[in-house]
């Protein structure tokens, strides 16, 4: 009885998700202490209202991100810190297409079905043009991105005349606020999609087992038949694809297109989401939910972290230290020394009931 | 005690997740010794040496080192560095894109006024390698010289920090004669000088030209150990293997007469070539003949198939698969005609580290079939056990990451995913190279039994005895080119020597 015990604890602490969910509940645990009323959700002129429910609503563009991101990390072993930008990029071209060319409008002047395609697409192109720098011509991941991520605002700022484009419909904020009567805030049904497809995909064709393949040893992956190089390039397009979801998103909030603000410092986020999931940044092996988990563990400090009172530009060195407590728990150093303790103890008790008999 | 003793370790165990690498092992070095340590794979050799280096850390045990006061324990291999131990792995561990002399002094760099005194550096450099007859620069970089060179880069670093243990982890797998040669002149001259060596191989002559004791692992136990004049070749072999000599004369291709010429061709190479790899060669594959393609390193016998395979897509020529002309332009189009190719580089080409056996037995398969039609979790697991078993693969599981099995095995997970794939056409460079007697007797067999079954295979192996159990046709190359074929009566080590030197059979 006692060994199974042990042996079931064994697996669960063995788990890949056990870190970043123990890290979560962490965060969590800090809220309820210093926020008693964190998990309490009461219902305000028919909608859901609550801390947790702001932390899970504020968390999907970081999660769709994040997903992106994931993919991205995974085959190429570098970061698209572009998707920020890129974001900033597809909200321009949807309020603009919206907009008809003006600063504000109130009535949609092209159709909305059009304005999302077209501005997805943006974003999908934005990531094929990472993809072919990273994957075709082999840049470095972070400076192939850094063209976009430095150019994306000012493509965005060009789209938008330099104003900020405003969309003043009704039916322009469903996505990022609540449709209907229903009291679940609409974002959080686009995460939930969005791992949903992403899952399925993965799960229903060969899709992971490929990106792990090339993210491990590219050169190895060709020789199996693999196109390394058109793996790479597919998950910067999805992961282009994502920053578009979120810009568009992020602008239903707002129901304007701020070429300066939307997304901004977003994909650092994105990227200690998937470090905080237990992703190696490396490449390689990677887990899709770990990375959700990550990006809700971050929004749900930073919630914390301003109903503490905590002041915006504060805000980034709690971050910063809150990330290096978890970031060490994870490091492969710190989980080496629990192994060697547990292989210690465990000799130990070997000989105890050598012992014994 | 005897007190010439460099080094001893004492009832030294080491266990990693569900494995006991070693049990209670002990190792005696003298001065002035070489000392083969040898074993199957998994027999524990590699885990010993980074016990002693500080890759790994033990559990319970000593090591002594020069007979010196109270145990030591070397945390990582610098401490074992500052302890007098130096290590040459089978895989040069060196930095390419750095000079020789920046490799030769890493870490210690002589200093003028802390800054690097590149003039002292250089000028030593060229003194160590001119000692030890490296024909290398000091200042080129260190991937522009042959494979062999960095290896002998690599021992004359070590030599030059005045180690009193030397530990050279396969080090002649990828080095010729002359080299190997000119390797244990050196060998030699360092044991007159009281340096004690670890010596760790597969070659048994090297051993016995070399060695003067042997300790034998199996299993991550301690057979014994041995001086080299009480053990002969068979003995050592019976002890490795644990169980008595299955020689590896029994292997003979039994069917050496067998008439290929008339067999439909599988394979026509006409004029491929690639620029700076391969001259442009013509070759014929017929169906279930086991060609073998010799010729010294960096002769092109890699390049010959990979041009074939489509792994360095070729410039020039035409290829046909049964008669009709194909065009091969990467890896996947070859095997889409039924072709597989295992790597000679297992460790860069061949692996993929940190999937399981079983994702790197199916995963050439999957990539076959195609993104979109996956292969379901109870298809990949039973293909996984299947070729386990078949090839007799150890590992603690199916799910357990490659590269914890030992190089024989990984290679063995190699050779299933491509048998998985079910090819026609089998192209084998280098597949026993690193591996311990049983595996490749193993492989060798395997190759025959594949042909048996009308399998065709190409063969690449530097050991021309391997080839000649092996091969019923043989291409030869030298410098990039393909000089001529060999068969039948022509096929012994005294031809095949001649034809890869130069002379008679130039008929291309």
């Amino acid at each position: 009885m006692r060994m199974n015990k042990s042996f079931d604890i064994k697996r669960i602490t063995g788990m890949r998700l056990f870190m970043p969910i123990v890290c979560l509940l962490a965060v969590l645990l800090i809220n309820v202490i210093t926020t008693p009323g964190f998990f309490k959700i009461s219902v305000n002129n028919g909608v859901l209202y609550g801390y947790i429910i702001d932390v899970i609503n504020r968390a999907s563009e970081l999660v769709v991100l994040a997903v992106g991101m994931t993919l991205v990390t995974a085959a190429s072993g570098g970061q698209d810190i572009s998707v920020g930008a890129v974001m900033a990029v597809a909200a321009a071209i949807c309020c603009q297409i919206l907009s008809g060319g003006d600063v504000s409008t109130n009535a949609f002047q092209n159709p909305f079905v059009l304005a999302a395609i077209v501005s997805l697409l943006g974003a999908a192109l934005c990531g094929a043009f990472n993809g072919f720098l990273v994957a075709r011509l082999n840049i470095q991941p972070m400076v192939a991105t850094l063209i976009l991520f430095t150019a994306g605002r000012g493509i965005a700022q060009l789209i938008t005349k330099g104003q900020i484009t405003y969309v003043r419909v009704e039916s322009y904020k469903l996505l990022g606020g609540y449709i209907g009567k229903c009291p679940i805030p609409t974002p959080i049904f686009a995460a939930v999609i969005v791992i949903g497809i992403i899952h399925f995909i993965l799960k229903k064709t060969a899709l992971g087992l490929y990106i792990e393949s090339v993210g491990i040893n590219a050169t190895a992956s060709r020789l199996v038949g693999l196109n390394s190089t058109m793996i790479k390039f597919l998950t910067y397009v999805i992961c282009g694809f994502m920053a578009g979801i979120a810009g568009l998103i992020a602008s239903s909030r707002i129901y304007s297109a701020d070429a300066n603000n939307i997304g901004l410092n977003l994909e650092m986020d994105a990227i200690l989401a998937v470090a905080l999931g237990g992703n190696v940044l490396g490449g390689g092996k990677f887990s899709l939910m770990g990375s959700v988990i990550g990006a809700y563990t971050i929004q749900a400090l930073t919630t914390t972290l301003y109903a503490m009172n905590v002041s915006a530009d504060q805000l980034p060195v709690y971050k910063a230290i809150v990330v290096v407590v978890i970031v060490t728990l994870q490091s492969p150093v710190f989980k080496k020394a629990v192994a060697n303790l547990k292989i210690k103890r465990s000799t130990k008790k070997l000989a105890a009931e050598g012992g014994n008999q | 005690m005897e007190n010439n003793i460099v080094l001893t370790m004492r009832d030294i165990s080491k266990t990693f997740p569900g494995v006991k690498a070693l049990q209670h092992v002990d190792f005696t070095l003298r001065k002035g010794e070489i000392h083969a340590l040898m074993g199957e794979n998994g027999a524990g050799k590699s885990t010993l040496i980074k016990v002693l280096t500080g890759v790994h850390d033990f559990e319970s045990g000593e090591i002594r080192i020069d007979g010196g006061e109270g145990a030591v324990v070397n945390r990582s291999p610098q401490d074992a560095q500052n302890m007098g131990i130096s290590t040459v792995y089978q895989e040069v561990n060196l930095c390419p894109n750095l000079s020789v002399a920046e490799n030769l002094f890493i870490g210690r760099e002589p200093r003028k006024a802390g800054m690097i005194d590149w003039r002292t550096m250089n000028r030593k450099s060229a003194g160590i390698l001119k000692d030890l007859n490296i024909d290398v620069s000091a200042t080129q970089n260190l991937e522009e010289c042959s494979i062999a060179n960095q290896q002998m880069i690599a021992i004359a670093r070590a030599v030059d920090m005045r180690c009193k243990v030397l530990i050279l982890d396969e080090p002649t797998s990828s080095l010729d004669d002359d080299e190997v040669e000119k390797l244990f002149t050196l060998m030699k001259k360092l044991k007159n000088e009281g340096v004690g060596i670890i010596f760790v191989t597969h070659f048994l002559e090297q051993v016995y030209a070399v060695c003067d004791r042997i300790t034998v692992l199996r299993n991550g136990e301690l057979v014994g150990e041995y001086a080299i004049k009480d053990l002969p070749r068979v003995m050592l072999v019976a002890k490795m293997m644990g169980k008595d000599f299955d020689d590896l004369a029994d292997i003979k291709n039994m069917d050496g007469e067998k008439d290929y010429r008339n067999a439909e061709t599988v394979i026509d190479a006409k004029g491929i070539g690639r620029k700076g790899t391969i001259k442009p060669f013509n070759l014929k594959i017929r169906k279930g003949e086991v060609i073998g393609l010799s010729g010294l390193l960096g002769s092109g016998r890699s390049e010959l198939v990979r041009a074939i395979y489509g792994a360095d897509k070729p410039d020039s020529g035409t290829m046909e698969v049964h008669g009709k002309p194909v065009k091969i332009n990467s890896p996947i189009d070859a095997m889409k005609k039924g072709m597989a190719y295992l790597p000679e580089d297992r460790k860069r080409d061949g692996i993929i580290a940190d999937l399981s056996v079983r994702e790197n037995i199916i995963i050439a398969l999957q990539a076959k079939r195609g993104m979109f039609k996956p292969m379901s979790r109870k298809e990949m697991e039973e293909a996984a056990d299947k070729y386990i078993k078949l090839l007799q693969i150890k590992t603690a599981s199916r799910e357990t990451p490659i590269k914890s099995l030992s190089g024989g095995n990984q290679q063995k997970v190699i050779i299933g995913r491509w048998l998985l794939t079910n090819p026609e056409y089998l192209i084998l460079d280098e597949p026993t190279r690193g591996i311990d007697i049983g595996t490749k007797t193993e492989i060798q067999k395997l190759v025959l039994d594949l042909a048996d079954q009308g399998m065709t295979v190409t063969f690449i192996s530097s050991e021309i005895e391997e080839m000649l159990r092996t091969c019923s046709r043989m291409a030869i190359l030298r410098d990039g080119k393909k000089v001529g074929e060999l068969e039948g009566s022509e096929l012994s080590q005294d031809g095949i020597m001649k034809a890869i030197a130069g002379g008679e059979h130039e008929n291309e």
